[in-house]
């Protein structure tokens, strides 16, 4: 422990003059003003641009830290991602999908983190939720509608800005109707009984195809309606020629970008207020907390329909931008995939979920099948790799053994909670403490070692 | 100190008459639940069939001629669920922790009895082998192997974290699933086995006939597969052979003092981290033995079939009374039946509309959300406090 902390200490030593003072200005302006230069000017799909584009995200996460004046965070935010981002996503249009994914996943890591991480609720279905939103725009926008009453066709486009509302209804219902029976289990039941009703939700979408077919089974459902965008003639008059696929990614990338900073703004207003603090009461010891008053029950049924409200949104945004979703898109994995950035990124902190859910989009998006590549290359010039073996086919794997090194040597992530990285220290003095002492003999802490 | 009052302090050496109801009390308590579940949920059906014959005149001859072979199934898919749902529940009792790497274990028994096959195949051996040892040969090599894995895993990816919070531990188990599926993927892909590896057996011999059974004239004969009969016949003994280790040992002994309380129990001299690795060993040659029988008899395996069992296995647990190792066995017997009644009779009931074999899933998870809401401890559990 000691050599971390010394570690960090120096680490500090040379970032402490970037990140606050006059210093810190300049180096953030000229870090974004660099990376969006080189993304400008290499707008092509390879590694260099990989690395660069890393590079421009992760400048957000260093002005988010940085204790500069918040006008100048908005500023640099907004040139950043308001404007360098999706220019540059009209010059190549991969990285402005694998952003806009990025968005779609910071938000659901976001709503899972209200659960797991600020309520200590393991949820391991949390796709369900998703996928009900997703669902519901896919069957109300498309001819399903007609299938369930012939009486009613498909609704407007235009009726997606509502269905946004509907979406997160729905969401907190769902969510409610799960969390009622389930919440007053211990935490691993309810781990297994979210589990086992995520796949329930699978299992029906993928065989509500009869009596009457609604949700067209494992073959999903095609041709989602996408929203007229709303300021299409202004974009226009201000002489940008696009197509229309063009026009919906921007469109995509700015609305899961507001989504996203309202998200922000909820769950960080949430985490400080009355509710946050009941919350993370519940978490640390769930008996003191109900000996103070808090109520249980509603509490963490609180948490659970919010987190899945988010999801419930994200749904109809994403069944919306995919135009098709099918049962597989909302599978077991997709769950633990969400997990995975909460817990990478740090449970119950905000920009560690935002950076888990970055980190994992780009793992899937970029990082495996560029080594996917790489290796191939390699295997023609005759290094022995097995033939089959794909990195991109391997997410299960890598997954896996992120969660396991995680929760053995990082169990508090990347980016830690402040409040908890502090308990977490206090910990450690008190064991110490205990250690210098050496007041016991062989008690309960060598029994379970 | 207080003696614990269900470790009782039995005499060094049991009677004869002891040790057969120490070990087949438990056994006589399952056969007691399976024979009422076949016949409860039997009636249920006929009295199903009845209230809608008026509408359907031809509805009670399908459900009946079906039924002996729906509660065979049933049995078979108990046993299943039986031999996995013990390693949850050993491990549970043990460290109140929820193995969810335990399903992907059944998965690599599978895996190691196709292999199995697959070099007596090569090795043109097959038809030289008699069916029993062949049986015995997979079972073996399965059972070892998956124990080892089971510690090894242990060894890995909990012991560091025993002291840790509940969720950690957990979410390192759901990390050493997934790696387990991929590298069983990895290995089989990039081996002759394939994906969907063939389980090839030597030749059984024909279905048994049991008996013939008129129902309206017409005979219709009740047959048991022999692989059906070896599986049934396999997890029976397993079962027996486990309850006269927990209940008839000096081992057993320690494993249920363990399970009662961890510290004590080390402070009475038991090695407690050889009792849990020896847990995880038996918990895990369960299920790898049940994997391999449970391949044979499907004919083929796959690394990602483990899953959905592990889960079915966990649900059996909880049913049961989790920590409970019969409440274990009752669980899955009671939940195989349930299973393979929804599997053979929703679409049935439900005049085709809905298909019994992908409900049956969610009538497993269905009963266990029911189950947690109104009896959380399970068939055969105590009501307990929640340890805090």
């Amino acid at each position: 422990m000691t050599t971390s902390t010394s570690s960090q200490s120096l680490w500090q030593r040379v970032t402490a003059p970037l990140s606050s003072g006059p210093t810190a200005y300049a180096f953030l302006a000229l870090y974004v003003l660099i990376c969006s230069a080189l993304l400008l000017t290499n707008p092509r799909t390879e590694l260099s641009t990989d690395i660069v584009f890393v590079l421009f995200m992760l400048s957000m996460l260093a002005v988010y830290r940085s204790r500069v004046a918040t006008w100048f965070k908005v500023v640099l935010g907004v040139v950043a991602l308001g404007i360098v981002l999706p220019y540059f996503g009209t010059l190549n249009p991969f990285y402005i999908d694998v952003a806009t994914q990025a968005g779609i996943f910071t938000t659901l890591a976001l709503g899972l983190n209200v659960v797991v991480g600020f309520a200590g609720l393991l949820d391991l279905g949390y796709v369900a939720f998703f996928a009900v939103g997703a669902y519901a725009w896919g069957i109300f926008s498309t001819t399903r509608i007609s299938n369930i009453n012939p009486a009613w066709g498909p609704v407007d486009p235009v009726m997606f800005y509502p269905f946004l509302i509907v979406g997160l209804i729905l969401g907190l219902i769902t969510g409610v109707l799960l969390g009622l029976p389930v919440l007053r289990l211990r935490g691993d039941y309810l781990a297994i009984v979210t589990l086992g009703f995520g796949e329930v939700i699978r299992v029906v979408a993928n065989n509500l195809d009869r009596p009457i077919n609604i949700t067209n089974g494992s073959q999903g459902i095609r041709d989602i309606e996408r929203p007229p965008i709303v300021i299409v003639d202004l974009v226009r008059n201000l002489g940008v020629v696009a197509d229309d696929n063009r026009l919906y990614q921007l469109f995509f990338y700015y609305l899961v970008l507001i989504i996203v900073l309202l998200t922000v703004i909820v769950v960080a207003r949430l985490k400080n207020s009355r509710i946050g603090r009941a919350w993370e009461a519940i978490r640390e010891d769930e008996v003191a907390a109900v000996a103070q008053g808090i109520p249980r029950v509603r509490m963490k049924l609180l948490a659970f329909a919010i987190g899945a409200s988010f999801a419930g949104v994200m749904g109809v945004v994403f069944a919306s931008k995919q135009l098709f979703i099918n049962p597989p898109t909302f599978d077991l994995l997709r769950s633990i995939n969400i997990l995975a950035m909460v817990i990478l990124g740090g449970m119950g902190s905000i920009p560690g979920a935002m950076l888990g859910a970055i980190i994992v989009t780009m793992l899937d998006l970029q990082i495996l099948p560029r080594l996917a590549s790489v290796l191939r290359e390699a295997q023609a010039t005759g290094a022995p790799i097995p033939r089959q073996f794909d990195p991109t086919q391997y997410q299960r794997l890598f997954f896996g053994l992120l969660l396991v090194l995680m929760m053995i040597f990082r169990p508090e992530g990347l980016w830690p909670d402040e409040r908890r990285r502090e308990e977490q220290h206090e910990v450690e003095i008190s064991d110490e403490d205990l250690e210098a002492d050496k007041v016991t003999t062989s008690t309960s802490a060598n029994t379970g070692r | 100190m207080a003696v614990d009052t269900t470790v009782a302090p039995t005499p060094a050496r049991q009677s004869i008459g002891e040790l057969l109801g120490v070990v087949f009390g438990p056994v006589g308590q399952l056969l007691a639940f399976i024979v009422g579940s076949a016949t409860s949920l039997a009636l249920i059906v006929i009295l199903l069939a009845l209230a809608l014959s008026p509408s359907q005149p031809d509805i009670m001859q399908r459900v009946v001629i079906i039924l002996p072979q729906v509660i065979i199934d049933g049995l078979v898919r108990g046993f299943l669920f039986a031999t996995i749902a013990l390693g949850y529940t050993m491990v549970y009792g043990v460290l109140e922790f929820i193995n969810f790497a335990h399903g992907e274990v059944f998965m690599i028994g599978g895996v190691v009895g196709a292999t199995v096959s697959f070099l007596l195949v090569s090795a043109g051996a097959m038809e030289s082998v008699p069916p029993l040892v062949f049986v015995l040969l997979v079972v073996l090599i399965a059972m070892a192997f998956c124990g080892t894995l089971a510690v090894t895993v242990e060894r890995i990816a909990y012991r560091p974290l025993r002291n840790a919070p509940r969720l950690v531990p957990l979410i390192s188990a759901i990390g050493m699933s997934l790696i387990l599926q991929d590298l069983a993927r990895l290995v089989m892909t990039n081996s002759p086995l394939g994906f969907n590896a063939r389980y090839q057996t030597p030749n059984f011999g024909q279905p048994i006939q049991l008996f013939t059974m008129q129902v309206d004239e017409r005979s219709v004969p009740v047959v048991l597969s022999p692989r059906d009969l070896i599986f049934i016949v396999a997890a029976t003994l397993m079962l027996i052979a486990l309850n006269y280790i927990v209940n008839a040992t000096k081992l057993g002994k320690a494993i249920r003092a363990t399970a009662q309380d961890m510290p004590t129990a080390s402070l009475m001299g038991i090695d407690v981290n050889r009792i849990i690795a020896l847990t995880f060993l038996i918990g895990g040659a369960l299920g790898g033995a049940a994997g391999a029988l449970f391949g044979l008899r499907i004919g083929t395996v796959n690394p990602y079939m483990g899953l959905i069992p592990g889960l079915k296995a966990f649900t059996a647990a909880v049913l049961g009374g989790i920590g409970n190792i019969t409440g274990a066995m009752v669980g899955g017997v009671v939940l195989g039946f349930l299973e393979a009644f929804v599997a053979a009779y929703l679409s049935i009931f439900t005049g085709g509309n809905f298909s019994g074999a992908a409900y049956a899933d969610i009538a497993a998870f269905s009963i266990l959300i029911l189950l947690l809401i109104f009896r959380p401890s399970g068939l055969l559990g105590e009501a307990t406090t929640q340890k805090v």
